[in-house]
């Protein structure tokens, strides 16, 4: 009840923790591509409608973020369920292996055997 | 050094051991004592309240998730053994926990995904709408006497309007089918065989780029006592319309062309043909399976009388297709499928509601997000276009202006295909359809466009998709520069070209 006194005619605030709590959902699913098209579809959805003024339009939209992130929420943890290695892309573009302590540090050749 | 790690581990499964035995006799002595006590204060009266005995419910939950999340994605070399000082890992294999202390990988090694021709990730958004149906709403939709039958009748409804309003049409005129092969089975089969029974109508006509399903589907019906006319296609792999019309003879029932093709990504004038075939009575049927979600349709304005649709290549699950088959003017159907009457009678079956539901939800995602998703796809792809054709002796297969961007088809001269692919094992590529990627041969498709063998043989699709990133493409284009670099350095036909012979004028000596 607190909450909604608090946030209630303070639609600025309600947007940006909107806007945050997506963002740091996303980051929880364990598959790159669907973390990167979070993060991405994110912001350039928030981008687009920068501008609005129409209050209830904006209030729709709030209504529509706040489901994808009750969909977020479900989504990541089935993601973190069933994790996969992960992609050559990710953790740099280098494509090397790393020593742990200052070790053997060696070209790691992708697909060439 | 290999005997350390074993014998350390020996050594340590025997303290563990030592240590259980005296913890066992601990606690045998402190059960004696707890009896002890409890007889020193036995009462009659309980002393607790009613709320410590209820479990709350809510709580428990959360700190079993909570304990569970703990615990779970762990990985032995993570994980470390109670009283060894080992990790699970070293426990398991010894080397491995060595090795694993020596180097670690950095990277991961699953390769990155671009065949999105093939099919798409299933996307979450459309997952967590199916989840219901997989788990508590299991109704037969076609069950008219109780709620659960129901509630997933009303899903699927609304899964069929979702996918009708992408395409245009009326939710009336969408069947569900097990897949865009199907469909296409449905379509062709079907018409030819309810139109051609007085023996008049008994021509198809379809063009030699077509998906393998219809081409096998139009050699079903020659052997039925159909004509079938392949149509040739020119270099840049679209129809020529004049030729089209030349080819309809009173008798043709049927002219099924693919909106976008899944090795080369044209996309063929679908709007002309529609307008042609209404003209001359004729049914037009089109796989669009490649196009639907990706492109604007509208099956009205294109004059298109039957539709096939897939749904993993929308993003949503693999299992599921449709086939749009026109009310007004009316398309009728043989219906390979018979039995209980199901969707208007043209394919019998209870309908699986979490697939059509999936499909429906993605469907949704695709009519919303069309214009973003393509933005971006169109980004990317020009990306990846322009780097791939800087190099030299690079070409793009199919027509550069009527191309759906998400598909990008290269040939690299001197390069083999298949050496290429292997080279790229960290990139999920393919040099043609899924279908015939188990084969060797040269791609029907590119043979139609007139490129040689060789040019066929060198040739790579790339898919972009919804999920595609930036730093994805980066990499292929990085790799596939070196690669083909290296590849062709080895090559002695390289060494020629750069010497200036064109290979044409050699004479291979014969054996």
């Amino acid at each position: 009840m607190s909450l909604t006194k608090a946030t209630k005619g303070d639609t600025p605030y309600q947007v940006r923790s909107l806007y945050r709590s997506l963002l740091r959902q996303g980051r929880q699913f364990a598959a790159y591509n669907f973390r990167e098209y979070a993060k991405r579809r994110t912001r350039d959805a928030f981008r687009e409608h920068q501008h609005e003024t129409d209050e209830r339009r904006i209030q729709e939209l709030v209504q529509r973020g706040i489901k994808e992130l009750q969909m977020l929420k479900r989504q990541t943890v089935i993601s973190q369920f069933y994790q996969l290695d992960r992609l050559v892309v990710e953790g740099g573009s280098a494509g090397k292996e790393k020593g742990k302590h200052g070790g053997i540090v060696r070209q790691k050749e992708q697909g060439w055997d | 050094m290999s005997t350390i790690a074993p014998s350390f581990a020996r050594q340590a499964l025997r303290v563990a051991s030592r240590g259980s035995s005296a913890s066992a006799f601990s606690r045998g002595a402190s059960r004696a004592a707890l009896t002890q006590c409890i007889n020193s204060r036995r009462s009659y009266v309980s002393e607790t309240k009613s709320a410590n005995a209820t479990v709350n419910l809510e709580t428990t939950i959360k700190a079993d998730q909570k304990a569970f999340l703990q615990e779970t994605g762990k990985r032995p070399e993570d994980v470390k053994m109670p009283t060894t000082g080992l990790d699970a890992d070293a426990m398991m294999s010894p080397t491995a926990g060595i090795l694993h202390h020596a180097t670690v990988m950095d990277q991961g090694s699953r390769p990155i995904y671009l065949d999105m021709q093939a099919t798409t990730p299933l996307d979450p958004r459309v997952l967590d709408a199916m989840l219901p149906y997989m788990t508590g709403l299991y109704g037969n939709p076609h069950s008219r006497t109780h709620a659960y039958g129901w509630e997933s009748e009303k899903a699927v409804e609304q899964a069929r309007a979702h996918l009708a309003e992408l395409i245009g049409a009326d939710p009336k005129e969408i069947i569900f089918t097990s897949g865009a092969t199907e469909s296409n089975n449905m379509s062709i089969k079907g018409v030819a065989r309810f139109y051609g029974r007085g023996g008049k109508k008994n021509h198809i006509i379809t063009s030699q780029t077509e998906h393998k399903c219809v081409l096998d589907s139009c050699r079903h019906m020659q052997e039925e006592g159909f004509k079938v006319t392949y149509l040739p296609v020119q270099s840049n792999g679209l129809i020529d319309l004049k030729q089209l019309e030349e080819a309809i003879r009173p008798e043709t029932c049927l002219v099924s062309i693919m909106t976008v093709n899944n090795e080369i990504g044209v996309v063929q004038p679908i709007e002309e043909i529609g307008r042609l075939c209404r003209s001359k009575k004729i049914f037009f049927h089109t796989d669009a399976a490649q196009a639907v979600g990706k492109i604007p349709i509208d099956v009205n304005k294109m004059n298109v009388d039957l539709m096939s649709i897939s749904g993993h290549k929308i993003y949503g699950p693999k299992g599921i297709g449709a086939c749009y088959v026109r009310r007004r003017p009316r398309v009728r159907l043989d219906p390979i499928i018979t039995g209980g009457g199901q969707e208007r009678g043209l394919r019998s079956g209870t309908l699986a509601p979490h697939l059509a539901v999936g499909i429906g939800e993605a469907a949704r995602i695709c009519k919303e997000d069309m214009e973003y998703d393509s933005k971006r796809i169109t980004s990317l792809s020009n990306r990846l276009l322009d780097g791939l054709l800087s190099m030299e002796h690079t070409t793009l297969n199919g027509d550069r202006e009527r191309h759906y961007p998400g598909c990008v088809n290269v040939s690299f001269a001197y390069v083999e295909g298949e050496s290429l692919l292997m080279a790229l094992k960290d990139i999920a590529l393919s040099s043609g359809s899924a279908c015939t990627s188990a084969s060797l041969e040269p791609s029907y498709v590119l043979r139609a466009l007139g490129s040689s063998d060789e040019s066929a043989h060198s040739s790579i699709r790339f898919g972009i998709g919804r999920f595609t990133t930036d730093a994805e493409i980066d990499y292929v284009l990085k790799a596939v520069s070196e690669r083909v670099t290296f590849l062709r350095e080895l090559s002695p036909l390289w060494e020629l070209v750069q010497e200036g012979i064109d290979l044409n004028t050699i004479e291979w000596s014969q054996h």
